[in-house]
Formats: structure tokens, C-alpha cells, sequence
């Protein structure tokens, strides 16, 4: 099985590999998978006024998985956080030309996403009432 | 140097250029038919096929007339398990065998599973190494047949064929061995091994696909096998079909070559692989060694590189023709089971990549696959989130993991 010239050049020139922090401020965390079942993918945000600024991933998979995150940061970076609740695991599929075998990485890839993107808004709530709480003085 | 490298000799081997020219007036000027017994044109050939199963069986210590020749490997394992079974289906309908065979027995004892015959499929230890104690235990008054492995195709473990040999004569059961990848890489003697029906190919030993045989002892005991196909009554009965004469003709120089080189070639061969060996573990930290580390094929190298998954691994050194126990590389999502039965965990599974040595590597070759395996990990590590997780202290199986 070939892979396709954009699964190739992902691997080969992953875009925005590297980590935030986990605690900073606008910043959202999304681990999927397991090493056990042979791929893994950390997916990260930083949100500034409910828009991505940026976005990085580390995967442990098969080159479709490591594309398949790769691409998913590049269309993350700039978006509102309610467009980014929009992408699909079958644009990836469509974009990457993923076979039949390989749509489980980009079903991972959009399960990273809803992660990261469920994280932050934890995070943003969390923040949200400890202030309320802190205003009303208890 | 020239790209890319093979370095998948498990899987198959290139023709030797010597078997090539000894088959070659076997196609066109040569061509009878071994079976035509009243013209010159017959005669050629049969003698033909008499030579090479001549070298082969010299190759294995055997006696030529009990050599069956097959399309292969597969079809020898499906011949000596199916056929044992019936014909000696009155005596007894159990069977046993390892968890790491090759999938043409471990399917077909599968597939008599569910025609009522019990199949006991040993465990092995974490070197990959069958029991000679465990097939004692295992043996019933009913069991027909012990088919055991010599060497794996995936880790290159060499089991004690010898004692289980001892063993299956002793109990007066016929021992069967799948010793596709062990012939003309390591000394066989069916004599001296207690080996009753064995399995073999040409493709794995520099000779052509679409050949191989089966070796069936004649004398103490004497095996008989219910045939699976019919015919002209060809091969004692037990094969029938137009015999292949060049790729005989192949098949018997590629043993004569193999025992003529085998004391160089194999010293040449395990030379290569452990400079191969300590060049990728010496340069890295967290790679493991899968298998036995001296019973095995002087050819074979199998390692786990931690953090890094095996498929994504091949992709990155795609000049070097390599194999993975990734599950990526299989159409099951499973990863690799022989590695599993020897205890190696899921995740160092998914990270396994195998290296088969042939005649016609180079040292250049080798020292290009170290430097490229070094760096090709190195930039998955990086974007490794179980590398970076293990880097700050974190325990990975202490994680509690999404699974999918």
C-alpha cells in the first residue's frame, strides 16, 4: 500500500509538533488512544477571545496518524472554537486520502480535537466560577 | 551502494544467478515431462528431477525418494497436518503444536479444530523457545502428530527440534517440522533431529517461488499421509501434478549452494547482523532485543524501539526494505502474535521491526541501515508523546488510557 503524497509530506515535515503547557492559561489538552492499541496523539490549543491562535501535537502511530494530527492542527490554527467543533474525521479521510485501513487515525484525530476542545472549555468554566465565587466573598 | 536495500530475507529471497542459469534450458530445450517415460525428451527430464532432489536431500540428510515436492512451504504444512490426521484419524484425534508457528500450521490445525480433532497449542518462553517438558505433559494416548517449528519466521528463535524429536520417538508420535526458514541457514539432519515429515521451500534459500517439498520418512517409522490432491499418482501418490522441473532443477542447486557456502556464509551472516545489532542498540536508548540472544538464525534481528510505532518507522527509511509487527502492517489491527506469546507487551509489539539478512548484503549496507534506523527514530521520538511523557518521569503504565 502507497501512501499518498500528502500523508508523505506530513510525515516527513510535520507541522506544529510540540507541546504548551497543560496548565497555562487558554490552553487545552487532548490525549487519545493507547500505546497498546499501537497509536496515541496529544493535541493541544491556546485560545485567545474564543479564537485558536495555535495549536501542536506529538502522535505515537503510523504515518497516516501522525498526518492525520499534523493536518488537524494546520486547520485548527485561526479558528473559533465553535467552527473547530465542525471538523470532521471524514474531511481528514478526504484531505489525506486515507484508505479504508486508516480512518480509524482520522476518527483519532477528531476524537483529539473534541478533546482538547472540551479541556479548554473545562478550564474556561472552572475559571468562570472560581471568579463568580471570589465576587460574591465566600 | 545501490537503493534500496533488502533486508526482508524472511519473507523471500532473490534468485541466485547460479539457479537461474541452471534452470534456464529447462524452459525452453529441456522442457519434457517427467512422467513421459517412452521418449529422450522425458527421460532428461526425470533424471533432471532426480539430481535435484538429490541435492536437496543431501542438503537435510534424507534419503531422495522421500522428498514430495509442493508449490511450497504452505502447502507442505497443509499436506503433513491434514494428511496425517487422516490417515491416522482411527488412532487418535489429538494434535499438538506451538503458539508461534507459522500461520500455514497454526490455520490449518485451526481449521481441523473444527472437525472435531483437539489441538493443543503450546506456549513458549520469553526467548520463544518451546518446552521440551511441556510437549511430554501434553502428550494423550491419543495424540497423533507434534509439529513444531525448527526457527521462527519473525524473531529467528531456534527450538530444541532435537530433544522434542527424542520425545515424539520414544511415545512412538510422528514429528512434524516447519523448517522453512532454518534449511540452508543452519545444519539439518532429519536423522540425527528425529524428524518424521518436514516442511521447506526454495524462495527462502535463493531458489524460485512456487516450489518447495516435504519431506515423509520411509523407514522407522514408515509415514503414510492421505493425499489432498489427486491424480496422476505422482510423488509416491501422495502429490499428483506435472512436476516443475526447472524450478526443481532451481530448487536442487539453491541447497547444493547453501550447503557449499553454509560455513562461510552463515559466519558472514551473524557477522553482519551483530555489527547491525550493536550499531542500533549502542546508538539508543530503550531498544529491545525480541527473541533468543544466541538460539537463533545467524540471519535474523528483531528489536522493539520503544515510544516509536513500527509502521510509521518503515515509512521514514523507506529506501530499506524491512518488515514490522505493527499492527499497521496487518489487515487485523493486531500486532504481532508470536511476539505477544513471548510475553513482549502490546505497545513494544507495535514498536518492532525485523531485519532478514541474505547472501547478497554488504557490510556498506549494513553500516547505511544503522545510521538511518539511529536517525529515523530520533525524529519520531521527538514527536513522540510517550517519549516525551517517559522524559519528564511519568510511568506509561500507570496512565489511564482512552482506549479506543
Amino acid at each position: 500500500m502507497a501512501y499518498s503524497d500528502k500523508v508523505v509530506d506530513h510525515y516527513n515535515n510535520p507541522r506544529n509538533v510540540g507541546s504548551f503547557k497543560k496548565e497555562e492559561e487558554g490552553v487545552g489538552t487532548g490525549i487519545v488512544g493507547a500505546p497498546e492499541c499501537g497509536d496515541v496523539m496529544k493535541l493541544q490549543i491556546k485560545v485567545e477571545n474564543e479564537t485558536i491562535v495555535d495549536a501542536k501535537f506529538k502522535t505515537f502511530g503510523c504515518g497516516s496518524a501522525i498526518a492525520s494530527s499534523s493536518l488537524a492542527t494546520e486547520w485548527l490554527k485561526g479558528k473559533s472554537v465553535q467552527d473547530a467543533q465542525k471538523i470532521k474525521n471524514t474531511d481528514i479521510v478526504q484531505e489525506l486520502n486515507l484508505p479504508p485501513v486508516k480512518i480509524h487515525c482520522s476518527v483519532l484525530a477528531e476524537d483529539a480535537i473534541k478533546a482538547a476542545l472540551g479541556d479548554y472549555q473545562k478550564k474556561a468554566e472552572e475559571k468562570k466560577i472560581g471568579k463568580e465565587g471570589a465576587a460574591t466573598g465566600s | 551502494m545501490k537503493l534500496p536495500i533488502y533486508l526482508d530475507n524472511h519473507s523471500t529471497s532473490p534468485c541466485d544467478p547460479r539457479v537461474v542459469e541452471a534452470m534456464l534450458p529447462y524452459f525452453t530445450e529441456k522442457f519434457g515431462n517427467a512422467a513421459s517415460r517412452n521418449h529422450s525428451f522425458g527421460w532428461e527430464a526425470e533424471e533432471a528431477v532426480e539430481q535435484g532432489r538429490k541435492q536437496i536431500a543431501q542438503l537435510i540428510h534424507a534419503d531422495p525418494k522421500e522428498l514430495i515436492f509442493t508449490s511450497g512451504a504452505t502447502e507442505s504444512d497443509n499436506l503433513a497436518l491434514k494428511g496425517i490426521v487422516e490417515m491416522y484419524r482411527e488412532k487418535g484425534d489429538h494434535i499438538i503444536t506451538s503458539a508461534t508457528e507459522h500461520r500455514a500450521v497454526i490455520d490449518t490445525a485451526k481449521s481441523l479444530e473444527k472437525k472435531g480433532i483437539s489441538v493443543t497449542f503450546l506456549p513458549v518462553d520469553k526467548t520463544g523457545r518451546v518446552s521440551p517438558d511441556d510437549i511430554k505433559n501434553a502428550i494423550t494416548d491419543k495424540t497423533i502428530l507434534i509439529s513444531v517449528m525448527l526457527a521462527n519466521n519473525e524473531i529467528g528463535t531456534i527450538n530444541p527440534v532435537r530433544e522434542i524429536g527424542k520425545i515424539a520417538k520414544e511415545k512412538g508420535i510422528i514429528f512434524h517440522c516447519d523448517a522453512t526458514q532454518g534449511v540452508g541457514k543452519i545444519p539439518v539432519n532429519v536423522q540425527e533431529m528425529g524428524i518424521d515429515l518436514m516442511s521447506f521451500s526454495a524462495h527462502k534459500i535463493y531458489g524460485p517461488k512456487g516450489i518447495g517439498a516435504l519431506y515423509v520418512r520411509r523407514k522407522a517409522p514408515r509415514v503414510r499421509l492421505e493425499p489432498m490432491v489427486h491424480g496422476g499418482g505422482h510423488e509416491r501418490g501422495m502429490r499428483s501434478g506435472t512436476l516443475p522441473v526447472p524450478l526443481i532443477v532451481g530448487f536442487g542447486k539453491a541447497c547444493e549452494l547453501c550447503e557449499q557456502e553454509m560455513p562461510t556464509e552463515s559466519v558472514r551472516m551473524a557477522k553482519m547482523r551483530d555489527r547491525l545489532q550493536n550499531g542500533i542498540m549502542g546508538a539508543m536508548e530503550e531498544v529491545y532485543l525480541n527473541g533468543h540472544p544466541t538460539e537463533r538464525l545467524p540471519n535474523n534481528l528483531n528489536i522493539s524501539f520503544a515510544y516509536v510505532e513500527g509502521e510509521a518507522l518503515l515509512m521514514g527509511v523507506k529506501e530499506i526494505a524491512l518488515s514490522s509487527g505493527s499492527a499497521c502492517t496487518s489487515a487485523t489491527l493486531e500486532p504481532s502474535y508470536v511476539l505477544r506469546a513471548l510475553g513482549v507487551g502490546s505497545d513494544l509489539a507495535h514498536s518492532s521491526i525485523r531485519f532478514g539478512l541474505g547472501r547478497f548484503n554488504t557490510d556498506v549496507e549494513i553500516e547505511y541501515t544503522i545510521d538511518r534506523m539511529v536517525k529515523a527514530v530520533n525524529h519520531l521520538r521527538e514527536m513522540s508523546p510517550l517519549y516525551e511523557m517517559a522524559k519528564e518521569g511519568i510511568d506509561l503504565k500507570t496512565v489511564q488510557w482512552a482506549t479506543h
